[in-house]
């Protein structure tokens, strides 16, 4: 935010950043709003609604404007009854109330197509993937940076392959993983934590690093050695810019689920995306695209917060 | 006053020369000999410390000063055992100085206190790495914040406090361990005036009231008279010893002394050593030259 809005810090400017904050998400909506509902803004198509002369029109079919302006004109000349539309989208734009509606549906209507997972169960399942690929990718990278960062020979030691292989793209190694981890949850994880865990390393490898240098020092003359100083002094020192880098990294993770869902049998919510986009059900679609974006978003929040809490002497978490 | 009316920084009063008498009685805490740092850079070998040769006794207080540049930072780090030094020696009651250690408590310019820990947590970190208890830790922490009248802060955060309170806190978090010797390296530095003058008449009271022996680095001339028994004058380029200069302002200090003879005589004499002829300036400093342009109305003067 900017600088006077932090000077200010009144009420009146925290409300104005609230409403500029939920005006970022109208925006948006209002043009899609108005590409769906106005019906001189795009429409490409015609949906027609009585098929008059034309054999092959049915109701509810989608045409180009193009083509239904010259089967009306073919229907003119040959005096047939001519077929009637309206002005429509192309099926892949579905307009806000349906996409809304299929949210609404996804959770209380079985899915059309036998066998097909529910919307819920299809997201439960891609969560699990990245709940578990982000664990072991911390578990390994943030001791491994957190060493780097501290020991420069470690980081010497460790950082340059690291550097070479988080430039190997994640999904590259999806066959490989297969062939190792089988077909099903164990190659996505896979996938997972090859697109996280080299970043991860590096970052708070350089977020360690930049733990001020007389912090330490002071810790040192007063009689901290050893592994003390790193449990006692660096990590606590870096935790909350620690815990700000895995937030930002969760968010990465979450860009690899679509690439690692596709691996080996296709599952979780691509799986449930793919599907619905098959059947033309792309109100579906989107609903299950927003849901992805709905749960990254609303975890990153509900973790800032959780950050405000839990490192009230850190100044810089009010940053954000 | 005029400077030729000054008395020589060197004439002692019978109770100032009494009073050293008595130091140099007292056993030697820290003893520096032929210390020297030399460092490799772009330019080849630089040394930044030569031949340092002087001694500390017990519960003295030593200032160093010298313009910047003139290693005086680099004392302390070695003292403190954050750097090696190359050549001679360090002795601490008579140990060589190997790596930091609680037998010497230091004090940063930059406060460098732990952020995620309080007030009192932040005492408490040297006696609990010493291996004390919890409760034992933060008995001694509870005294140390007292002595240093921040008692009613023991639970706010180093964010929450002024600079002057901070650097209180580092005191405080510094003595805790009972150092031999505190070392501060231009800790009030960053302070305006007026907390300056609070913590250097603050510093003095405690250094009378407990068994500590000071080695504080300063580029202030008026801080180092007022503070010091012996003044350690470093030039640069390499870093050696100038001049030791015992001050001749007799203790008890007050501020009113600002302005006497002895004091004055012995900022003249700092002065000349520290200041001497005008260098001419770096190349870069010269490459400056304002070109002043009238963006008001001639008549409209200020002076």
């Amino acid at each position: 935010m900017s600088l006077i809005a932090t000077l200010a810090g009144t009420d009146s400017e925290t409300r104005k950043r609230a409403l500029l904050g939920i005006g970022s998400f109208l925006l948006p909506l209002l043009v899609w709003s108005l590409v769906s509902y106005v019906p001189f803004i795009w429409h490409p198509k015609v949906e027609v609604t009585a098929p008059g002369g034309v054999d092959y029109f049915q109701v509810g079919m989608l045409v180009d404007k193009s083509q239904f302006a010259d089967e009306s004109n073919t229907a003119r000349e040959q005096n047939l009854a001519l077929p009637a539309g309206k002005p429509a989208n192309p099926i892949y734009l579905p307009a806000p109330h349906e996409v809304a509606q299929a949210f609404y549906t996804g959770f209380t209507r079985e899915p059309v197509q036998k066998d097909a997972p529910w919307l819920h169960e299809s997201l439960w399942h891609s969560i699990q993937i990245i709940f578990w690929g982000f664990l072991i990718s911390s578990i390994v990278g943030v001791p491994l940076g957190i060493l780097a960062g501290t020991y420069s020979s470690f980081g010497r030691l460790s950082e340059p392959f690291i550097e070479y292989f988080r430039y190997l793209p994640a999904p590259a190694f999806g066959a490989l993983a297969v062939a190792i981890l089988g077909i099903y949850d164990g190659p996505k994880i896979a996938i997972i934590v090859i697109g996280t865990l080299f970043q991860q390393v590096l970052i708070i490898a350089n977020t360690t690093r930049k733990l001020e240098a007389t912090i330490v020092e002071a810790a040192r003359t007063l009689g901290t050695r050893g592994a003390k100083l790193l449990t006692r002094v660096v990590v606590p020192g870096i935790l909350p810019d620690l815990y700000r880098d895995q937030r930002i990294l969760l968010g990465w993770a979450w860009t690899y689920l679509i690439v690692a869902e596709l691996i080996g049998t296709s599952s979780g919510i691509t799986f449930y995306i793919t599907q619905q986009a098959r059947y033309q059900h792309f109100d579906n679609v989107y609903a299950a695209i927003m849901l992805i974006g709905i749960i990254g978003f609303g975890t990153d929040l509900v973790l800032a917060r959780l950050g405000k809490r839990l490192f009230r002497w850190d100044l810089a978490q009010d940053r954000r | 006053m005029n400077r030729d009316d000054l008395p020589s920084y060197l004439d002692q009063s019978e109770d100032v020369r009494a009073r050293f008498d008595r130091i140099r009685q007292r056993e030697t805490i820290l003893e520096v000999r032929k210390l020297g740092k030399r460092y490799r850079s772009a330019q080849g070998e630089v040394d930044a410390l030569r031949d340092l040769d002087f001694s500390v006794r017990r519960r003295e207080f030593v200032c160093v000063i010298g313009p910047s540049g003139c290693g005086k930072s680099t004392l302390a780090r070695i003292l403190a055992g954050l750097d090696r030094h190359t050549s001679g020696e360090a002795l601490l009651d008579g140990k060589a100085i190997e790596g930091p250690g609680p037998d010497r408590g230091m004090v940063f310019q930059g406060y460098s206190l732990f952020p995620w820990l309080t007030v009192k947590k932040n005492v408490m970190f040297g006696p609990q790495m010493k291996g004390l208890s919890k409760d034992e830790a933060e008995r001694d922490a509870r005294i140390w914040l007292d002595l240093v009248g921040l008692g009613k802060f023991a639970d706010a955060y180093p964010h929450q406090l002024s600079g002057g309170m901070r650097q209180r806190v580092a005191i405080a978090r510094a003595l805790v361990n009972q150092p031999r010797i505190l070392l501060m390296d231009e800790p009030f530095g960053a302070l305006d005036a007026q907390t300056r003058a609070k913590m250097q008449s603050h510093l003095i009271d405690i250094w009378k009231n407990i068994d500590i022996t000071v080695l504080f680095i300063t580029h202030d001339l008026d801080e180092a008279i007022y503070l010091a028994d012996r003044i350690l004058v470093l030039k640069a380029h390499p870093g050696e010893v100038q001049e030791i200069i015992e001050v001749p302002v007799p203790r008890p200090r007050t501020p009113a002394q600002f302005n006497t003879p002895e004091f004055l005589a012995t900022k003249a004499r700092l002065e000349e050593l520290i200041h001497p002829a005008p260098e001419p300036l770096p190349e870069d400093e010269q490459a400056v030259k304002p070109h002043m342009i009238r963006f008001t109305n001639v008549a409209d003067n200020v002076e």
